[in-house]
């Protein structure tokens, strides 16, 4: 342990080199270790690793997905145990620094659409039983070449810089005077969860601002919303319960999740434990809110009488003339974080192109939302959506024909 | 050249309401199930949202939902002397395609049947004697009883969410209920829809004659409902837009919004759309099946064996694969023997329309089941004896919609285009309606399906053919029940009243309901029925039939809620039965 | 027709990959999830207006003439014309609707009873351009060469009652069938929703009072004999969804 700590000690200090420092061989790994191996599997999945490396229709952890960053496609890595291709010949050491520092067996920097930044955090021991838990899969060949970014941004050398400017390693501290349930949850969101690769909104060199942090971010043509605990925009209107049954079947009494967090569901939060769930809704419910109050938009201004006209002609036969939808079936637009997000992207985006909530095996119905882009007019979906957002108590900024006409552009040249 | 699939435990052909509760069934107890459907995948957001959905051209006039006659349909006479000539296009009845089949766009009346239609010839011949009933009529019981079933309509009624109000609990009569229905366990799983203006003053008019209105029992669900698989609907919200037509917002119940969504997830299921089952396999020795061979649509022939073959199509269809399948023996009715193609029947509606003054009926505000009913005059629950006819049905004020291309109606009298046509479209719109009685329809030696000489579908195969028409005895019955109905409608006030009883011959090319019957039925006697009490094909022990192929004769109610309770009878014999050991669950 | 998906927007779950190579790929394979697609659906092509796509100007200006008359102008509402009646039956005859490619058309054609429903071998687009070539060849005889459209309204009336009830026969087409015929689509037209060409306005609609393609009425339901006060809406939506 103690060579341990001083190899992350020497990596820190060290951050800007490329040199691969020498890690401790694990030959001898304890193949009926069943605990840890079972952590591992859990931690996997808190951690959501297959959602990037395993392909759809692949192969478990063989790698070969596409990952979109803003600045080009990265192809997830095989973790599986086979030597020539995947992970198999790596050391534990190779393991923890590929996972926590974003430097890769042989020195190789990674880029942070792997969450490094986030898995950082994580105990070397939860990140080794990961390790453990990948060794025990099917060896897959499978030969992936990562990098399909372009130059120059194809320079793997340059993610030195970005990790001085953006990238402060180290483990999760608790929060002294916090209950161990809020550490717990801090743990996880901070930490595995890594839900900030989304949640909080990025600079222009794909780094999270952190005086934003989890308060909403638009990452491949979705919205993120805001999980802290602001009474608009974010979780402030929701009850510790209601976040634990959304991130257990994704849904509760008024919202559904759809887009990316569909899988983020079905493939993660669904598959925890019930404590860790509550302990993440802990820890987001006392987020400090900004509670910023914002543009609102009168009842009389033209825009909200079309988008009257427009909502009970078209969207209260779901969502009811009320905006309160029905619970666990057609979210409300009442209230709530996303009706009133701070960017509309998801919400123009569900209206075009309309959606589908997230199945699982305990709410199976996965009720979609119709497709409106051949039947509403840029400034028809903006007035609407700007209806729902500044109706029944809501407020937030309107929505122009220009935000929809943009957005109806880079949906139909995906 | 046909292909072979890899085997499977389960053939499933049509993946409708019994294929689906079949399928979910049956993968529940750990087998590996295929269903193969004839039409295509039907999803609510992608084939009947709300943002179009609500078009009365394309979904009831162009038949958008609906089979196609250029695919497939029947040849139609009245009897054995006419020259029996195609359905070119649909009238009479609408024969579903694609998955979800009638479930999709049916009204959703989820209706029991009386115990005494499941005895129907012995309480008849009981009660009035034997030689009460016409020497033509070949009614029969149907081997299981009412209370046989109950349990199973309930399991039918939970998994739908059904709204409605119980008129027996264990033998205890409930006020607001139907009075003559037989015992159930328990309450309807959601309260009764709330009722428009003219079901109101039907009901009220229906008390002060004397009878006991109730609501009727309804798919269109009246609170939001999770059902025991955990799939959720919505609430009905009244749209107008429900027969023929999907339904937009998850509140009608079908196959989607009740068993797919749970149905899908099962590692065990599998379905095949746009594939066309041509054909049920026999072995060698023409007592088991081996699988069915279907055409998918590009042309390809495929064959898939299995255990355990499931007909599950619609009606007319189940007898048609029989007939081209060579199970059973062919009916002739002429002899009066065999079964395939016997004892065909269908159902005898009415309707009376009323005018009045000074009252707005929304006749928009609507859904496909929503309506107030007397059931005084169904079955035998009124003394046939000096009537002149058995059987009968139940009448009311059930508002399903108000879509003008079809649903305006002027007075006896008004020219039928001109100036004078259109003021009284206009004036009668929101202040006239048609109230409806539904009555039995029972089965004939001389009603009854068998191939065509002639006419063939895409595949060469010889088109199915109905031979029918109403009887005398249908005809009194439904003479009397418009009678009946037009009393109360006269109690409401009308400035005047138009009764339009059924009259023969019956007219292929006139929308009537889409409830025809029989042709493969069921029964304690393999010399008179198809399928044993369970659903089981007498002649192929691993293939069951489905649907209202199975009823002997119809009786004065809407099917679907027989027929989701018989799926899940059948479903219980197979898993805990015959599964258990294979074979004949009826010793012939 | 569906936007091509992103890879990572087959999150709803689509179809998994099909059970071994044996399964053809045109089966339409569902298993594991239901399939769902951004922008699905098959919404109706709106008909603009424009020139006849079935209809010569001669068959175009004698159905604009009957249609007028079976639903003649008033001063609350229009009439066939004006609704676009004409219009609609043009687009239809000229799509799926006018060569019966979804009926059973098989021949032998055998007239039957009455009872035994449509036999003709005539499709919906013959029908009229037979009938309405021998309902032109008819009046040009029996009114000084004058084609239906150029009657007078009375004279109209005349000769479509003459079809209808049956004294006036016409040369190669049946006088019933088509009155029958257009009569249908008239009708059609006049109440289907806009987008088809016809129900200018939703004119056939405010005529009687028929809220269009509305889909909620909870707040009606218990509210009895009372008139619904807003204008209706077709599927393209009503002129208040516009900002002004």
């Amino acid at each position: 342990m103690q060579r341990g700590a001083l190899l992350v000690f020497l990596l820190a200090i060290g951050a800007c080199s490329s040199d691969a420092a020498p890690g401790s061989e694990s030959r001898t790994r304890d193949r009926q270790d069943f605990a840890t191996i079972e952590r591992g599997r859990y931690l996997a999945t808190v951690g959501d690793c297959a959602a990037c490396h395993t392909d759809i229709g692949g192969k478990p952890y063989a790698g070969g997905r596409a990952v979109e960053t803003p600045f080009g496609n990265l192809l997830a890595s095989n973790l599986t145990p086979d030597r020539e291709t995947g992970i198999g010949a790596w050391s534990d050491d190779d393991f923890v620094s590929a996972v926590q520092r974003g430097i890769s067996r042989g020195g190789v920097r990674l880029y942070p659409a792997m969450p490094y930044t986030y898995y950082t955090k994580m105990r070397r021991s939860d990140v080794l039983a990961i390790r453990a838990y990948l060794a025990t899969l099917e060896p897959v060949h499978h030969q992936v070449t990562s990098n399909q970014l372009p130059f120059p941004l194809s320079i793997r050398a340059s993610m030195a810089v970005w990790n001085a400017l953006f990238f402060t390693p180290g483990t999760f501290k608790p929060v002294a005077g916090k209950p161990a349930e809020w550490n717990a949850g801090a743990y996880l969101v901070e930490g595995p969860g890594h839900c900030g690769a989304c949640h909080t909104a990025k600079n222009f060199l794909g780094a999270d601002k952190t005086s934003r942090t989890l308060q909403g971010g638009v990452l491949q043509g979705w919205y993120s919303p805001n999980l802290t605990g602001d009474k608009r925009a974010g979780l402030g209107g929701w009850s510790a319960e209601e976040i634990v049954a959304y991130l257990k079947s994704g849904h509760n009494d008024a919202a559904a999740a759809t887009g990316p967090m569909s899988e983020v569901i079905t493939d993660s939060t669904s598959q925890m434990t019930d404590d860790d769930l509550r302990a993440i809704a802990a820890y987001l419910k006392d987020q400090p809110a900004t509670n910023a109050e914002p543009a609102r938009v009168a009842a009389n201004d033209p825009a909200m009488r079309a988008g009257e006209a427009i909502y009970v002609d078209n969207c209260a036969a779901c969502h009811a003339m009320s905006g309160e939808g029905v619970a666990r079936l057609f979210p409300a637009l009442k209230g709530g974080p996303s009706t009133q997000s701070a960017d509309p992207t998801s919400l123009i985006r569900v209206v075009l192109q309309g959606a589908r909530s997230v199945a699982t095996d305990g709410a199976p119905t996965g009720p979609a939302m119709p497709a409106f882009d051949w039947k509403l007019s840029d400034a028809q979906v903006a007035s609407v959506l700007t209806y729902i957002r500044n109706s029944w108590g809501n407020a937030a900024a309107a929505v122009s024909a220009g935000d929809v006409r943009s957005a109806r552009g880079s949906l139909t040249s995906e | 050249m046909t292909r072979m699939l890899p085997p499977t435990d389960v053939v499933i052909i049509g993946l409708g309401w019994t294929g689906s509760i079949l399928a979910h069934e049956l993968t529940g107890a750990g087998l590996k199930v295929v269903a193969i459907e004839r039409g295509p995948w039907r999803d609510t957001a992608t084939d009947f949202p709300p943002t179009y959905a609500q078009d009365e051209l394309r979904y009831h006039i162009r038949h958008d939902l609906f089979l196609r006659p250029a695919q497939q349909t029947m040849t139609f006479r009245t009897n054995t002397n006419q020259t029996a000539l195609p359905i070119r296009t649909w009238g009479s009845f609408m024969p579903p395609n694609g998955v979800g089949g009638g479930g999709v766009h049916w009204n959703a009346e989820t209706w029991r049947f009386l115990p005494s239609d499941f005895r129907l010839r012995s309480h008849l011949t009981e009660r009035y004697g034997a030689k009460f009933l016409p020497g033509d009529m070949t009614i029969q019981d149907w081997g299981v009883t009412y209370d046989d079933l109950e349990p199973y309509y309930d399991k039918f009624e939970y998994l739908c969410g059904t709204s409605g109000k119980a008129g027996n609990i264990k033998g205890v009569k409930q006020a607001g209920g139907n009075p003559f229905e037989g015992a159930r366990a328990r309450d309807y799983p959601t309260p009764p829809q709330k009722q428009p203006y003219a079901p109101t003053l039907f009901a009220q008019a229906a008390r002060e004659r004397g009878y006991k209105p109730f609501p009727q029992p309804s798919g269109n669900l009246s609170e939001a409902y999770t059902n025991p698989l955990g799939v959720r609907l919505g609430p009905c919200t009244y749209c107008g837009f429900c027969e023929w037509f999907g339904c937009g917002n998850y509140s009608k119940a079908s196959p989607q919004t009740t068993i797919l969504p749970a149905l899908v997830r099962r590692a065990n299921f599998t379905a095949r759309t746009e594939c066309e089952v041509v054909r049920i396999e026999l072995d060698k020795s023409g007592k088991r099946a081996a699988g069915v061979t279907y055409v998918n649509i590009s042309g390809e022939t495929w064959t898939q064996p299995a255990e355990l073959v499931l007909l599950c199509a619609f009606q007319l269809f189940n007898v048609h694969l029989l007939l081209h399948s060579g199970i059973g023996r062919r009916y002739d009715p002429q002899s009066g023997e065999g079964v395939i193609g016997r004892n065909y029947s269908y159902q005898v509606t009415s309707s009376v329309d009323g005018y009045f003054n000074d009252k707005n009926f929304n006749p928009f505000v609507a859904s496909g089941a929503i309506g107030m009913c007397i059931d005084e005059f169904n079955g035998d629950n009124f003394d046939h004896g000096s009537v002149g006819f058995v059987g009968g049905g139940y009448m009311g004020a059930v508002q399903t919609n108000g879509r003008p291309i079809l649903g305006t109606r002027v007075p006896k009298g008004t020219p039928g285009w001109g100036a004078e046509w259109k003021k009284a479209v206009k004036d009668n719109y929101l202040s006239s309606y048609s109230f409806a009685t539904h009555g039995s329809c029972y089965s004939y030696r001389n009603a009854f399906l068998d191939l065509d000489p002639t006419y063939t579908d895409r595949h060469g195969r010889k088109l199915l053919r109905i031979t029918f028409d109403f009887h005398d005895n249908e005809l009194k019955m439904s003479q009397y029940l418009t009678e009946r109905l037009g009393e109360i409608v006269q109690q409401m006030g009308p400035r005047s009243v138009e009764q339009k009883p059924r009259k023969g011959p019956y007219n292929i090319g006139i929308y009537q309901t889409t409830h025809t019957c029989g042709g493969a039925i069921m029964g304690s006697n393999p010399k008179t029925s198809a399928l044993n009490r369970y659903l089981q094909s007498w002649d192929v022990p691993n293939l069951f039939v489905m649907g209202a192929t199975a009823f002997p004769q119809n009786a004065g109610y809407n099917p679907t809620g027989t027929v989701g309770a018989l799926a899940f009878w059948a479903a219980d014999a197979i898993v805990n039965q015959y599964l258990k050991n294979p074979g004949a669950l009826v010793q012939s | 027709m569906p936007t091509p998906m992103r890879r990572r927007e087959l999150l709803a779950g689509t179809a998994l990959c099909l059970v071994g190579s044996l399964v053809p790929a045109e089966a339409r394979v569902v298993a594991g999830a239901l399939p769902w697609q951004p922008s699905a659906g098959e919404p109706p092509t709106q008909v603009r207006p424009g020139p006849w796509q079935f209809f010569t100007p001669e068959e175009g200006a004698a159905v604009e003439a009957i249609v007028d008359r079976l639903i003649p102008p008033d001063p609350q509402t229009p009439g066939g014309k004006d609704a676009g009646c004409a219009i609609f039956i043009d687009r239809q005859l000229a799509g799926a609707y006018g060569d019966s490619r979804a009926l059973y058309m098989r021949p032998p054609f055998m007239d039957g009873a009455p009872n035994q429903g449509h036999q003709s071998p005539l499709t919906p687009a013959e029908r009229y351009r037979q009938g309405l070539a021998a309902l032109d060849k008819y009046c040009r005889g029996a009114f000084a060469g004058k084609p239906f459209a150029q009657l007078s309204n009375e004279q109209k009336d005349q000769v479509l009652t003459g079809l209808e009830k049956g004294p006036i026969q016409l040369d190669g087409a049946s006088a019933k069938g088509l009155f029958e015929q257009i009569l249908t689509n008239t009708r059609e037209g006049f109440f289907a929703d806009p987008v088809y060409g016809g129900n200018r306005d939703m004119a056939g609609w405010k005529m009687v009072g028929f809220p269009g393609a509305r889909y909620d009425y909870r707040d009606w339901i218990e509210r009895h004999n009372e008139r619904f006060p807003l204008p209706p809406v077709a599927i393209s939506g009503r002129p208040d969804w516009v900002t002004h």
